[in-house]
């Protein structure tokens, strides 16, 4: 009895676990072949490696799109970490009942859809010019409420002795945060670089809308246009979609602890 | 008193500009959303019309489609994609078991991807001449290949299938931290009043999960409800209308068609109000339990 129960659940995880990896080694494996082949479903390596790269990067131009993504994930994680952390230091350090307020009202836009908001956005930045540019992927994406959330429950653990000694010694309380927080609180910071870094990667719906030429394309945009095509190579698809993999993959085998708890964050 | 005064000042300098970005890109974009909604015509030319839009909402076939295809996808995925995580956490949560790490990173895996990326993956695995029909045309299943994306019932299947294989692992490891904040006594509290696995798990587990059951199928619920990025990858919403769902027909109205974004706008507060009402009725529900 104890020994099928320990073989059902090994089987039940080996069967889950391949199905859950088996798309990699597909991507893996389909990046070596042709379109032909490709959608045709084979499953040994091929001889197109070299050629699929060349295409991706010549005709997709997959390069720029990389450098693109590279541009907003990194000037949107900087910036909404540094703004939300020193909101969510402060409705920690300096509880007060308007500040109680405003956070729940930052909160309460969680549950706002995104499709909610998405034609007033293109219309308010249609009438500022600005279509087209990065501002408006980067500016809707610094508020970000979930990150406000996150570093408010995680300065609950900083210790607020720490804070009193700094007052002592005549730190100012912008300097103890930049100084003494942010460094103490490092792990907190990857985690949540981790989300934002993620969110805006993953970016689909608004750059689709806010962005119109080739050149300003982010990851997403181009693997969706090559594959929208008429008849798509899927060989080319294949690099766009290893290319976009990579990055989130290596953080997540870089910082998987960090990772797992900037998922968990809500939860604590 | 001058020194408090600067204190409080300091710390409303801090919670600032997150607030600003917080209220300029989202609560002013709802409430502009709300007056849209109250106005009719094409483009910039809009004017006035009372509940028009809301009115033309309850004869748009299209509409009520797109709801009940958002709908289904939420009935059909979010229990068995749960059920899967919570399965999963407690046959990894057992610290007896081999291998577990190495099992616990397989399955959130799928969690990485990018989800244009994954979809077009999925695409491309299901195609009429692709992976999925080789196989069970090779392992005798199916004779001929099946259109899993062409045809209305399988695309939608396929669709489930592609959100469980991608949500799983996500929440999967919500419960597996909650079951490791379940005290051990408790389980021993309880094999000595003569409980065995399934008791325990039922009458222990279950209850003390109630919190996170929650949150996770309000967040599962909130991003089904939401779900874009995976239909107009996978299938484009079609064949027909009959995968698209209420965020793909919302860009529709707005950017496909020709602009109707006083409609599109009655739309979209239709999605909020049935976010509102399904989450007031789940907390309802889960409290009664």
């Amino acid at each position: 009895m104890r020994k099928l129960g320990y073989l059902l659940r090994h089987t039940l995880l080996i069967i889950i676990s391949f199905v859950s990896i088996f798309p990699f080694l597909w991507m893996i494996i389909s990046i070596t072949n042709d379109s032909k082949d490709i959608t045709m479903g084979k499953l040994s390596f091929g001889h197109a490696l070299i050629e699929n790269i060349q295409k991706a990067f010549t005709m997709a131009d997959l390069g720029k799109s990389f450098m693109n993504s590279l541009e907003l994930a990194v000037i949107i994680t900087i910036t909404s970490i540094v703004i939300c952390s020193l909101a969510g230091y402060a409705f920690v350090v300096f509880p007060s009942k308007g500040k109680e307020i405003l956070f729940m009202v930052l909160i309460a836009s969680m549950m706002v859809p995104f499709a909610a908001r998405i034609i007033p956005m293109f219309r308010m930045f249609s009438q500022l010019k600005l279509l087209n540019s990065y501002l408006c992927i980067i500016l809707p994406a610094i508020g970000a409420p979930f990150l406000i959330f996150f570093f408010k429950q995680n300065t609950h653990a900083f210790p607020f002795e720490t804070i009193q000694a700094a007052r002592v010694d005549g730190c100012k309380e912008y300097q103890i945060f930049f100084r003494i927080f942010m460094p103490m609180m490092k792990s907190t910071y990857a985690a949540a670089a981790i989300f934002s870094f993620m969110a805006s990667w993953n970016n689909y719906m608004w750059p689709l809308i806010a962005l119109q030429s080739n050149d300003k394309f982010t990851l997403p945009l181009t693997v969706a246009n090559l594959a929208s095509g008429f008849n798509p190579d899927y060989g080319v698809i294949m690099v766009g979609i290893i290319v976009s993999t990579l990055p989130t993959i290596l953080v997540f085998f870089l910082l998987q602890k960090q990772f797992v708890e900037g998922i968990l964050g809500s939860v604590k | 008193m001058f020194k408090k005064n600067r204190i409080v000042f300091v710390a409303w300098s801090m919670v600032l500009l997150a607030s600003a970005f917080v209220l300029i890109f989202s609560y002013i974009p709802m409430i502009q959303a709300f007056f849209l909604s109250l106005q009719t015509g094409k483009g910039a030319n809009l004017s006035f019309n009372g509940l028009a839009n809301y009115k033309r909402m309850i004869g748009d076939d299209t509409f009520w489609t797109t709801i009940g295809n958002t709908l289904f996808y939420s009935v059909v995925q979010i229990p068995i994609m749960l059920l899967l995580s919570l399965i999963l956490a407690v046959t990894l949560n057992d610290p007896r078991l081999k291998g577990r790490g190495i099992y616990r990173t397989c399955i959130f895996l799928p969690c990485v991807t990018s989800l244009v990326s994954y979809s077009i993956l999925f695409k491309n695995i299901f195609a009429v001449d692709g992976f999925v029909n080789n196989l069970l045309i090779k392992i005798n299943i199916i004779d001929a290949p099946i259109a899993f994306v062409l045809e209305a019932g399988w695309a939608k299947v396929v669709i489930i299938i592609a959100l469980i294989w991608r949500y799983t692992g996500y929440y999967m490891i919500f419960y597996l931290s909650a079951l490791q904040n379940i005290e051990g006594s408790i389980y021993e509290a309880a094999r000595l009043d003569g409980c065995n696995a399934i008791q325990s798990f039922t009458k222990v587990t279950v209850p003390l999960l109630k919190p996170i059951v929650f949150l996770t199928s309000v967040m599962a619920l909130n991003s089904t409800l939401q779900l874009f990025d995976e239909v107009v990858n996978l299938t484009g919403g079609g064949p027909g209308n009959s995968t698209r769902t209420i965020s793909e027909y919302i860009y529709d109205l707005s950017f496909n068609f020709v602009p109707s974004y006083g409609y599109a706008a009655a739309v979209s507060y239709a999605v909020f109000f049935i976010v509102a009402i399904i989450t007031i009725i789940q907390k309802g529900v889960l409290k009664e339990r």
